[in-house]
């Protein structure tokens, strides 16, 4: 069927912020659907709040808002641009949703605008557990026994009737947010009671639990004409019980006989064409072990995470795809954009095997609940290819980048029996180090099987690892030995710990005797048909696939899987750095791991190299490609980390050099280069030991902003005021990692702010100046940030260009730089240079219009900015103001304590742009999901030094009609100043637990509809609070923990309330 | 042990052994799919062949009792990437290499199966040798190269006397070029009373069990070195109904007139798309063949081509213009591969009960 002629222009809804459950994926997905629908003729208007996306480029979508993907405003976009139809299947469970409400709303109704993709009924079928639970009884597909509860009674009464343990599931959340398994009524009793308030219909599905059956996910695809196939089947390493984005997965399926995969290929096809789905769909399934017995746990009636895999691991671009069905298009008229010769009514037959392990923030959440279950708690992912599922494994792991070169952590190694046993036996994030360590200690794969009920063909593949690790222990430098660890995926790194020799005398024995991965197309066909897609893995075999270009290239280096402090953004500066490589005139390579992202689409780049990201890894392809060199400056840290060993090796790093990266990098050069430079910083030491440490307050004063060097996201940073924190965080620090140098700065209090810059060596480029709302002290990637800055004076703003241009020269900063400053009373102090693009680039490309990222890899590549059309110096401020609001996932993440603080906690972020900053901030505020009443009760839990600033806002709460609630020690303070408020703790309680049970149970009753708490933020007491803050988050209400961000609410609140003055 | 897979061309490939340790010389083909091992290596249609699996994980599930298409596969020999070393699935009985090795067919694992997949793609299905460690390299490719592969695979494949597979339902005579098992199964699962015969019984011999619809089963080899069943299917033609699979489709086409020729590498795997014609509906297919029938051929015959593969348009299924006949060049009976097709058998369910109605009504 030809595409439709009787639509023209089509809304496509974006997924908003990164947050657990809903990442890149669907910046990759919503990137590919809108090129598609532009391919086809149609004009595309894209709604999104997510700055940080390739998809919010102007060139992807004739028309892009960012704007909050609410009722509020995509309904002012709707009525403005009148489209003929909405695309909502791409944008994740938000997109989804978004759609719904519109339905609901009436106003597709009212201004004709048609839903593509799926029906409205089969999104409910799909989604609804009680419709979806009758669907399937009507197709005679078995569910598992299960009821649809909406108080706690009910699904007490449940369980006592199928039996514990039961799984719960709120209806409508992403990520199974709130969902878990309970063993008995009180866990039954806690997780119910969330999950209700979760689920935005108050439902959740209650169901027999089938703990230990294999999890097996379909991914389908059906077209107008009922055409239907299969992309991609995948089997969960973990069975049935933990939420699939955080399992192992594999594809193809590896254990199920072709009966077995047939039985549920067919159940998948027929849920499709049932449900009516045009695009593509994701069918869960979980099979007995022991039986054909099935069960249909799940069915996404739209792209997700794993169409995403899916995509990567067979080459297949559902979205792409899926997006051409919405119109009309079918798949035996479109052709494999693989291939190209084929079409696209095609199931791929893969002839490798892919793994993708979760990136899990437990790195960063040290104190984080690391327990996986029904509720999604990883970041990210990794994928690997490989011949063989050893290798895809190895590979896998190494990509995670969490200091594991090979399948054993430094942990996993040294735990006691007990531990072992307990981390075998109740899943975390690092079980599978632990299963291997297990077999390494004489476990047999049968026991492991009797405690885990993980399949015994992947436990026997771990099996093997330990036995070659044997292997090679007894044979030193054996080259046959060697060739057959590398052949099933040893890293050169794991072999020479193993043979104790260095890592170069590996290389050597390799080079010396041949011994070099090839590189093999993925093709969706298994050779079948010719193909020429430039999609390359690595493996150890006979014929190399990937023949070098003629032409000059060059290497791009990606940031690997997303985690807290590496986000999306710096796949965003990946992509246009590729592009920008192009355009002069070279062709470009990407190397990266992460099957979410655009980066890793294979239509990106001239090249794609899915592949590790370490420097084995990356040297493999160097060695065959001969690039010019390697770009560093875009892949985060992950990249910036290898610039330094490839430099060592030789091999020619782009931009900034490695010695000037470490003049930035390294705190003692740093320093040096600010005092030869003139520059102020805050006065600072680095210390190795406790020591050392608690001689430096007596120089700088107090308080002090600790942290380790070398880190990523603020990782490990606090602020300390006395001398007993200090020396229990130097403890700590000195047992996580004892031979990182800890940093010890003042801490000043004053402005955040953050500027770009890009350095041609001749001339420097600054796109723009950002403002933090909230003061030092919050992490910048948890502050919200405003451009143009709206407080800075005329003369600060001169003296940070002066220190930009500065620091650019100084550093011969040759492509990106980022400088974060502190502004106190006027003087600027420099606290933090990365030689890199930063998170921000996106943001300030998008209100800027400069395409930072290309226009500094065009500097590197040597063309000056000035011919690139941009003159030197401070980019003109526009009229709008835009603020750049994180926005975090603490609702997935049990035990993490909201509180911000110099550590980063968010995932994502989202932009709010208009005339002014309170209108800004409103939709900043809106697009983050942080909903605030015109009226109510704000509730100020606040420490001593809080309180005079809290005077001051309270009044102004007062002032618009807020009541304030306040703990009795404060009410005296607040009182006298003349403002009346409710004392909700009695002065006569003293113990600490009782006042925050009394606050927890007012947050529960929902009696507060704001809540400042800054409690906790000291070392010695920094559980204080902790549960006024889970409450808060648990119940959804608006939390501040920064007296900044509270103030930044206020100015929207009064903004938004017209003015209620007597008269005088 | 080492092995070598010495291919016509001179090309080697260095491997180890499993299974079996015998030297052969056979065929190489490949299929595409990623499952079904045991069902595609107990097909007979594989006969004197040797099967790379480009999918490199083979004998995950071990083998089982159930998913057998014959009970004496014929397949030459097993080429795989990697063989698992510990298979796990809840039928399995032995591994796949005790299976080899009890039915004699030697396997060669480890080598580059994407290269030599490349191969046979680029210079078509050839003969190659499966060698032992230390033999004459030169010698072996003169004896390969002066070997005829045999032609009368039908012939060893073929049940030698008829059986009878009862059920209450129709009578079907089902001619056995060298069925997969799963033919049985779906004919059983419609109640259909099967006599399964042997490929050169004659027309009179077919007619005289009175049978409501004759089957023609799938095989191996050139439909051209059968031509006794030519005349078996133009005497039945018109008086029975027919249903053809595979090897009997091209046997439906020759007998018609029609023609057929060698495939450069053949259909092997699941994920062959067809579309019916008159419909447009498109099943995918399960599918072993390295012989189809010319469509030009068909032009000036009373047959109409009714189903086309979509991406290279090979003939996929014909019918009889006016005659209760039918044939479809792919598998729907699936096993291993998927079920879409599988309609395809109630429809020569339905040929039948219309014939008998009609016969009724003269």
């Amino acid at each position: 069927m030809p595409k439709r002629t009787d639509i023209h222009k089509i809304m496509v809804i974006g997924s908003g912020p990164i947050i657990i459950g809903q990442a890149a994926e669907f910046d990759y997905a919503g990137t590919q659907a809108c090129l598609s629908l532009r391919e086809e003729g149609y004009e595309v208007v894209l709604v999104n709040s997510n700055p940080a996306t390739i998809m919010t480029d102007t060139e992807i979508a004739d028309k892009v808002y960012i704007e909050p993907i609410t009722l509020e405003f995509v309904s002012r976009i709707l009525r403005k641009e009148r489209p003929d139809a909405i695309l909502p299947t791409l944008g994740g469970q938000t997109g989804l949703n978004m759609a719904i409400e519109l339905a609901n709303d009436g106003i597709l109704d009212e201004l004709g605008i048609q839903l593509l993709g799926t029906k409205l009924s089969a999104i409910d079928q799909a989604e609804d557990r009680d419709l979806f639970r009758n669907l399937m009884r009507e197709l005679n597909e078995p569910v598992p026994e299960s009821d649809i509860v909406h108080t706690v009674d009910e699904a007490l009464a449940f369980a006592e009737q199928a039996g514990y343990p039961v799984i719960v599931r709120p209806a409508f959340t992403m990520g199974g947010t709130g969902g878990g398994i309970c063993n008995d009524p009180a866990e039954l009793r806690e997780i119910v009671a969330k999950g209700l308030k979760l689920s935005p219909v108050n439902q959740c599905l209650i169901e027999i639990s089938i703990a230990g059956y294999k999890e097996i996910e379909y991914e389908v695809m059906r077209d107008s004409a009922d055409n239907a196939l299969v992309v991609c089947n995948m089997e969960n390493f973990d069975p049935v019980g933990i939420h699939t984005g955080d399992s192992i997965v594999f594809a193809p399926t590896l254990t199920l006989t072709d009966h077995e995969n047939q039985m549920l290929r067919d159940a998948s096809l027929k849920i499709i064409r049932t449900l009516g789905i045009e695009g593509g769909c994701n069918v869960q399934l979980a099979l007995d072990p022991n039986s054909f017995n099935y069960y249909v746990i799940e069915v996404n009636p739209r792209v997700s995470r794993s169409s995403a895999l899916a995509s990567k691991a067979t080459g297949y671009p559902i979205a792409k795809i899926a997006a051409k069905i919405a119109v009309g298009l079918t798949l035996d008229e479109m052709i494999n954009p693989v291939t190209g010769t084929t079409l696209a009514e095609f199931e791929p037959a893969l002839d490798y095997v892919v793994a993708k392990i979760p990136r899990w923030p437990f790195d960063k959440f040290e104190k984080g609940d690391r327990q996986l279950g029904t509720q999604m708690k990883a970041t990210g992912e990794v994928m690997a290819i490989g011949t063989n599922l050893e290798e895809a494994l190895l590979k896998a792991v190494r990509s995670l980048e969490i200091g594991a070169e090979h399948m054993a952590k430094t942990a996993s190694r040294e735990a006691d029996e007990v531990t072992l046993i307990d981390k075998i036996t109740r899943a975390q994030d690092d079980r599978i180090f632990y299963l291997a360590e297990a077999l390494r200690r004489g476990y047999t794969i049968e026991q492991l099987h009797d405690m885990t009920k993980i399949n015994l063909y992947f436990l026997d593949v771990l099996m093997h690892i330990v036995e070659l690790e044997n292997t090679l222990e007894a044979n030193k430098e054996d080259v046959a030995v060697l060739k057959e660890a590398k052949r099933y995926g040893f890293s050169d790194l794991a072999i020479s710990r193993l043979w104790e020799n260095d890592l170069a005398d590996v290389r050597d024995l390799r080079a010396a005797n041949g011994i070099r991965p090839v590189y093999k197309t993925v093709d969706t066909c298994a050779a079948e048909f010719e193909s020429n897609t430039p999609y390359y893995y690595s493996t150890y075999s006979a014929d190399n696939e990937s023949m070098p270009s003629d032409k000059k290239t060059v290497l791009v280096l990606g940031s690997g899987p997303i985690r807290i402090g590496q986000g999306v953004e710096f796949d965003y500066t990946t992509v246009h750095s590729v592009k920008a490589i192009q355009q002069a005139g070279y062709e470009a390579i990407i190397m990266n791991n992460n099957p979410e992202t655009v980066s890793t689409d294979f239509s990106i780049s001239d090249k794609l190299y899915f592949e590790p990201l370490t420097l084995e890894d990356v040297l493999h392809v160097i060695d065959l490609e001969q690039p010019e060199g390697v770009i560093v400056q875009f892949g985060g840290q992950t990249a910036i980390n290898l610039a330094e060993p490839l430099h060592a090796l030789g091999i020619p790093i782009l931009g900034t050099t490695v010695e000037d990266l470490d003049r930035a990098e390294d705190r003692d050069l740093f320093e040096q280069a600010l005092t030869d430079l003139g520059i102020p910083q805050p006065e600072g030491f680095t210390a190795m030991s406790v020591e050392d440490t608690l001689q430096i307050p007596s120089k700088i004063g107090y308080p002090v902003l600790v942290r380790p060097s070398y880190v990523l996201g603020g990782r490990g940073m606090e602020i300390v005021d006395n001398d007993a924190d200090l020396r229990s965080y130097m403890e700590d620090a000195m047992i996580a990692s004892p031979d990182r140098p800890i940093l010890i700065d003042h801490y000043v209090v004053g402005t955040e702010v953050e500027v770009d810059a890009i350095c041609d060596g001749e001339n420097v480029l600054i796109p723009g100046i950002m403002e933090h709302i909230e003061r030092s002290g919050v992490h910048s990637g948890d502050s919200m940030a405003v451009y143009p800055s709206q407080s800075l004076s005329d003369e600060v703003k001169a003296t940070i260009v002066d220190y930009t241009e500065r620091l650019s020269f100084g550093l011969n900063c040759l492509g990106m730089m980022n400088i974060q400053f502190i502004v106190q009373d006027g003087q600027v102090y420099v606290i933090e240079v990365n030689p890199r693009a930063s998170r921000t680039v996106p943001f300030l490309s998008k209100v800027t219009g400069i395409p930072m990222a290309q226009v500094a890899t065009r500097a590197i590549l040597g063309e000056s900015i000035i011919d690139q059309g941009y003159q030197p110096g401070l980019y003109a401020e526009g009229n709008m103001v835009h603020v750049k609001a994180p926005v975090f996932s603490f609702t997935k993440l049990n035990l993490v304590d909201p509180q911000l603080g110099p550590e980063m906690k968010s995932t994502g972020e989202v932009m709010g742009s208009d005339i002014n900053l309170q209108k800004a901030l409103y939709k900043a505020f809106a697009g983050s999901n942080i909903h605030v009443n015109d009226f109510g009760n704000v509730l100020f839990t606040i420490t001593k030094a809080d309180v005079a600033e809290s005077l001051a806002l309270a009044q102004r709460f007062r002032q618009i009609g807020f009541s304030v609630m306040v703990t009795g020690d404060m009410q005296a303070e607040f009182e006298a100043a003349g403002i009346d408020t409710v004392a909700v703790t009695s002065n006569e309680v003293t113990d600490e637990k009782e006042i925050e049970q009394t606050l927890v149970n007012l947050i529960t009753e929902e009696r507060a509809q704001i809540i400042i708490n800054t409690w906790g933020r000291a070392r010695h007491d920094q559980n204080s609070g902790q549960l006024i803050r889970k409450a808060a988050i648990e119940r959804g209400v608006p939390l501040l923990t920064s007296i900044d961000t509270a103030e930044a609410i206020l100015y929207v609140l009064e903004d938004r309330g017209f003015q209620i003055n007597a008269l005088v | 042990m080492e092995k070598i897979l010495l291919l016509e061309t001179g090309e080697t490939f260095y491997g180890e052994a499993f299974g079996a340790t015998k030297e052969v010389i056979g065929e190489v083909v490949f299929s595409t799919g990623m499952t079904g091992y045991q069902e595609s290596l107990t097909d007979q249609s594989y006969n004197g062949q040797m099967l790379t699996f480009t999918f490199p994980l083979i004998g995950n599930y071990g083998v089982n009792a159930d998913d057998f298409e014959s009970v004496d596969p014929t397949v030459k020999a097993i080429i795989c990437r990697e063989v698992a070393r510990f298979p796990s699935n809840w039928r399995s009985k032995m591994s796949l290499d005790e299976f080899l090795v009890e039915y004699d067919i030697p396997g060669i694992k480890h080598i580059d199966t994407r290269q030599l997949t490349k191969t046979i793609r680029s210079h078509g299905t050839m003969k190659a040798s499966l060698l032992n460690e230390g033999t004459d390299i030169e010698a072996a490719l003169a004896t390969l190269r002066a070997t005829d592969l045999p032609t009368n695979q039908v012939a060893q494949v073929s049940t030698k006397t008829r059986y009878v597979n009862p059920n209450a339902g129709k009578n079907v005579v089902v001619v056995d070029f060298g069925l997969k098992h799963s033919i049985l199964r779906e004919l059983n699962k419609r109640e259909c009373n099967v006599t399964v015969v042997p490929y050169d019984t004659t027309a009179q011999e077919i007619l005289r069990l009175a049978p409501d619809g004759v089957m023609l089963t799938n095989g191996p080899g050139d439909p051209t070195s059968i031509p006794e069943a030519l005349d078996m299917i133009n005497e039945i033609q018109g008086k029975i109904p027919l249903f053809g699979i595979c090897l009997g489709h091209q046997l439906l086409c020759l007998a018609n007139g029609g023609e057929t020729f060698k495939m450069k590498f053949g259909h092997r795997g699941f994920n062959h798309p067809v579309r019916e014609i008159a419909t447009g509906r498109i099943d995918f297919t399960s599918q072993n063949h390295g012989y189809a029938v010319d469509a030009d051929s068909l032009v000036h015959t009373d047959l109409e081509i009714t189903h086309i593969e979509i991406n290279d348009e090979t003939v996929e299924g014909v019918r009889h213009k006016t005659l209760p006949a039918f044939s479809v060049q792919y598998h729907p009976d699936a096993a291993p591969g998927p079920h879409d097709a599988d309609h395809l058998f109630d429809r020569f369910i339905e040929l039948m009960d219309n014939n008998k109605n009609l016969e009724g009504t003269i």
